[in-house]
């Protein structure tokens, strides 16, 4: 069974006069219960995949089945309404709101979903004990380290239960140790049986951390390792 | 999704305190102004709103507004009073006499002949002395702004002594009126006495005022004066007094650059107000920009982003419309005491005005906001 599944996916980018193609036709699986890695060098299309996946951007061709439905060529609310029940997101830069508490911030999807803000407060306190931070609640994001600002935004990815998980380069902007903890805490608290976990990263320390990599290089998927020795890792 | 919208905003309070800022002066520019503009301009018919025992005006046709009126043969007085519909008509004086002080100095007033029996137009509202001592020889009735203009810091003292085109004159009243347009005094007398004080010329007869009869309406007195003098020589104008008032607002308005000058202050404040609220909310969505595309990623749809936008920019624009408001108030009522701004203030009317005005700036502030949201391509996030 699988949670996403793209088949010859093209994705055109405008330039200037003309097109620049980034994806020729992407053919690729995400399982569920596993962490997948997209790696690759900067550049080489697996962002584009990501935002596909997510339903952020509509492919030129092709298809982008996420949990049974052909997101990409979903419409309008409906594919936000989609976007806001079943995916979780933990980007690069965390995009905390810097005027909530970490404990508001996790609360934001669920407040988005029409829950009420006591009832989504109090499963945001419940999902930051979870990733370690029950001594943080109420600290707004200056006041967070990097480290900590990314665990409040894995807390928001997954306060929702989101069957899909889209993480961008989530170690990227931390040092070595806060990346490692960040890493074992998305191991740890976010792979599920019922979920999937891609991350993009051209990060090698993270590799040791993922359950099958796919490969991409210019816009095409070079190789997909199932076997995590396989995997040209560095550890932390 | 309010509470996060308000917590957005108020997180920034620099930004915050920019808009709240340009809206609070656009809006006591724009309220003190109008004020100040309207109240002047009500100012030019304060005499004819002060009247309030008679509702008819007759004049020479060719009145423009109420200081300048040529005056009218006695007749004219026996004629109004004898068209149907009209119950009663009495005689009124009014223009410009000199009056000379104890110190040997001057003003200029403005001097009111009542009818003598009726003592119609007279002041209703007295700080001291009655209407009734204006029956008493050489009797005149200043209002309190004159007193201070003729008899500058000393106190409010009757029966002083004055003299108006070289007659005695016996203070026996300071009535409350409103201010007049320019800061002249204006003075009330018996129409008989006021022959005296200002005797050039025939016709001492200014205006007549007039009361419709039993079961006529205002609008049919007036009709039926001014239809019955048409076939005549003379034919005279009757006017209601909010007519009247209108009439010589709309001189004033025409024919003087005060509205032209208010408006473009107006204007100003307004074109301010959009400017520093328009460029710093801009600037505060600007900011904002990746959180409000990770919450378009999270599955916030455009409408209620847009609602959140609204929301942000009426929170702020009704706070600084209040804070405008109130310093507005404030300025008024701090110069409450000062003669030449007495009587100007706030009023319903304007509070709407400038609440839409308002309205109008914090619209058009969030209206590029808003855009720069809608077309926020929620992959940005990303990158």
């Amino acid at each position: 069974m699988y949670a996403a599944k793209c088949e010859s996916l093209v994705k055109d980018f405008q330039s200037g006069n003309g097109f620049q193609r980034v994806l020729f036709g992407i053919d690729l699986v995400i399982p569920f219960g596993k962490i997948t890695l997209l790696a690759g060098p900067s550049g080489c299309g697996k962002t584009t995949i990501l935002s596909i996946l997510a339903g952020l951007l509509d492919p030129t061709s092709g298809n982008a089945e996420v949990l049974g439905k052909d997101i990409g060529w979903m419409r309008g609310r409906q594919k936000v309404a989609f976007r806001g029940k079943n995916i979780g997101f933990v980007f690069q830069q965390y995009n905390l709101l810097p005027a909530l508490t970490a404990c508001e911030n996790v609360a934001v999807p669920l407040v988005i979903l029409g829950q009420a803000r006591s009832k989504a407060i109090e499963l945001a306190r419940q999902t930051l004990v979870k990733v370690g931070l029950e001594d943080k609640m109420d600290s707004i994001p200056k006041n967070l380290s990097g480290g900590q600002q990314q665990r409040v935004a894995i807390a928001r990815a997954l306060v929702h239960q989101p069957r899909l998980l889209l993480c961008d380069e989530p170690t990227a902007a931390l040092d070595a140790a806060s990346g490692h903890t960040v890493m074992e805490l998305l191991r740890e608290v976010a792979l599920v049986p019922e979920r999937a976990v891609v991350i993009v990263t051209h990060d090698n320390r993270v590799y040791s951390f993922g359950d099958r990599m796919i490969r991409i290089a210019d816009g095409r998927v070079e190789q997909t390792l199932e076997d995590p020795s396989s995997f040209t890792a560095k550890v932390f | 999704m309010s509470w996060i919208a308000i917590r957005m905003l108020f997180g920034d309070p620099v930004k915050f305190l920019g808009i709240l800022f340009g809206i609070t002066f656009s809006t006591l520019l724009m309220s003190q102004q109008v004020a100040i503009f309207v109240g002047i301009l009500t100012r030019t018919a304060s005499q004819i709103l002060d009247v309030r025992d008679a509702d008819i005006w007759v004049m020479d046709r060719f009145t423009r507004f109420i200081d300048e009126a040529p005056g009218l043969p006695e007749q004219d007085l026996y004629r109004v009073r004898s068209i149907q519909g009209v119950g009663s008509a009495v005689k009124l004086s009014y223009g410009l006499v000199p009056a000379r002080l104890d110190h040997g100095g001057f003003r200029t007033v403005l001097l009111l002949g009542l009818d003598d029996p009726t003592l119609t137009g007279a002041p209703t509202r007295f700080f001291m002395g009655d209407v009734e001592s204006l029956r008493l020889p050489d009797a005149v009735v200043l209002d309190k702004a004159g007193y201070t203009y003729l008899f500058p810091n000393e106190d409010f003292q009757l029966w002083r002594e004055f003299e108006i085109n070289e007659r005695r004159a016996v203070l026996v009243g300071i009535a409350e009126t409103s201010p007049p347009f320019t800061s002249l005094p204006v003075a009330f007398t018996r129409y008989s006495l006021a022959e005296k004080y200002n005797p050039g010329g025939r016709n001492k007869m200014t205006y007549i005022l007039a009361r419709p009869a039993q079961g006529v309406s205002v609008v049919e007195a007036c009709k039926n004066i001014e239809d019955e003098t048409s076939r005549s020589t003379r034919p005279l104008i009757a006017l209601a007094r909010k007519d009247f008032a209108w009439k010589t607002v709309q001189y004033f308005l025409k024919s003087t650059g005060i509205p032209v000058n208010f408006g473009i202050t107006i204007a100003l404040g307004f074109l301010v107000g959009v400017a520093i609220a328009g460029q710093t909310f801009y600037l505060f969505t600007l900011e904002n920009i990746r959180q409000f595309g990770a919450l378009k990623a999270m599955g916030v749809d455009n409408l209620r982003l847009v609602g959140m936008i609204m929301l942000q920019a009426f929170v702020v624009g009704f706070s600084g419309y209040g804070i405008g408001i109130g310093l507005t108030a404030l300025f008024f009522e701090s110069t409450s005491g000062v003669v030449a701004l007495s009587g100007l203030g706030l009023f319903p009317e304007l509070l709407v005005l400038v609440g839409v005005a308002e309205a109008v700036i914090v619209t058009l502030s969030s209206l590029l906001s808003i855009r720069k949201v809608l077309i926020l391509e929620p992959a940005m996030v990303f990158r």
